[in-house]
């Protein structure tokens, strides 16, 4: 059971990552999480207004049952399958954090300087979270794919594009890692 | 009903990627800081076993559950979409943590703070859906 609470290893979590993608290929789909962001825009008749959002949502319910299965499934490890000694990262990135004044996990997925309620109180915590989630919806459409679409989807079929927008999403996260986050946090 | 065996595959992958901590802001902040190597294993043997699994597939001309032949579509080429998109999507993963799949699955588990990021998620796609046709791909 220990082996369940604890954290999963990386190659045990990636061999199922990679049998998840290679399951829905088998079921005549493709494993990619950011179109259902064009589902749910969609959904909210956005293709009223823009042709990008008028098409058959209804044939993305298949991904949409994705992701409800995934919220559940986050639900339930949680809730029930979770215990103190998780989150255990490197002292050496939790000296750093201190340093920002950002709490170290202690168990916790997320840290409470960013995530906890108390960031419904902040304009400068709000702020951060949106802007961080437009960048994510902007710039996944534009380059097609996320992390499922592009860098476990389409390295696993060898395609260039996909190596391309994966060194990008290095560059751009290396940028705010190392120069602007420790800016504004 | 046919929609419950992509439930259940979701299920899985909301679990995995809870239980390996990939949803875990901490994880991804660690990994751009090259602390760990949990995120870049996780993310080789998912790929290892993606090329592995596509080979076999195409090797032997595999079916899928109905019958029909597996054709995976090439990605269109070009560059500037994919080092533009890339670059302006690893800002935001860097800055939230999360990716879109880690954004349902942390709001699942109960993280009401992360739905700012899903509607600021919505928000860009949507200004995508807009800008679409004047950027350059």
């Amino acid at each position: 059971m220990e082996l369940i609470y604890h954290t999963w290893s990386w190659y045990i979590s990636g061999f199922i990552i990679g049998l998840i993608m290679l399951s829905l290929i088998y079921f005549g789909k493709y494993f990619g999480m950011s179109s259902n962001l064009r589902t749910l825009c969609s959904l909210a008749g956005a293709g009223k207004k823009v042709a990008f959002f008028s098409f058959d949502w209804k044939s993305q319910r298949w991904n949409l049952a994705v992701v409800a299965g995934a919220m559940l499934g986050g639900f339930v490890a949680t809730h029930y399958l979770s215990d103190a000694s998780n989150v255990s990262i490197n002292p050496k990135t939790i000296a750093e954090l201190q340093m920002m004044n950002i709490d170290a996990p202690q168990g916790k997925l997320m840290p409470d300087a960013l995530f906890s309620k108390d960031v419904f109180e902040s304009p400068k915590a709000i702020l951060i979270l949106i802007i961080g989630g437009i960048l994510i919806g902007f710039g996944s459409r534009y380059a097609g794919g996320c992390t499922s679409g592009h860098a476990i989807s389409g390295l696993s079929n060898l395609q260039l594009p996909s190596l391309k927008a994966v060194i990008g999403f290095f560059i751009g996260g290396l940028i705010m890692a190392h120069f602007i986050l420790p800016l504004i946090v | 009903m046919k929609l419950v065996k992509f439930i259940l595959v979701g299920f899985i992958f909301g679990i995995v990627l809870t239980k390996s901590e990939a949803v875990s802001w901490y994880r991804i902040y660690e990994m751009f800081q090259f602390q760990s190597f949990h995120m870049y294993g996780i993310i080789m043997v998912a790929v290892l076993t993606g090329i592995i699994g596509i080979q076999i597939i195409k090797k032997y001309n595999l079916k899928d559950y109905s019958g029909a032949p597996i054709c995976i579509p090439d990605k269109e080429s070009s560059t500037v979409r994919y080092l533009l998109g890339g670059v302006i999507f690893g800002l935001g993963w860097a800055l939230v943590g999360s990716c879109p799949g880690p954004i349902f699955i942390l709001i699942g588990a109960g993280f009401t703070t992360v739905i700012l990021v899903l509607l600021g998620a919505l928000i860009g796609t949507f200004i995508y859906g807009v800008l679409k046709d004047k950027l350059p791909h």
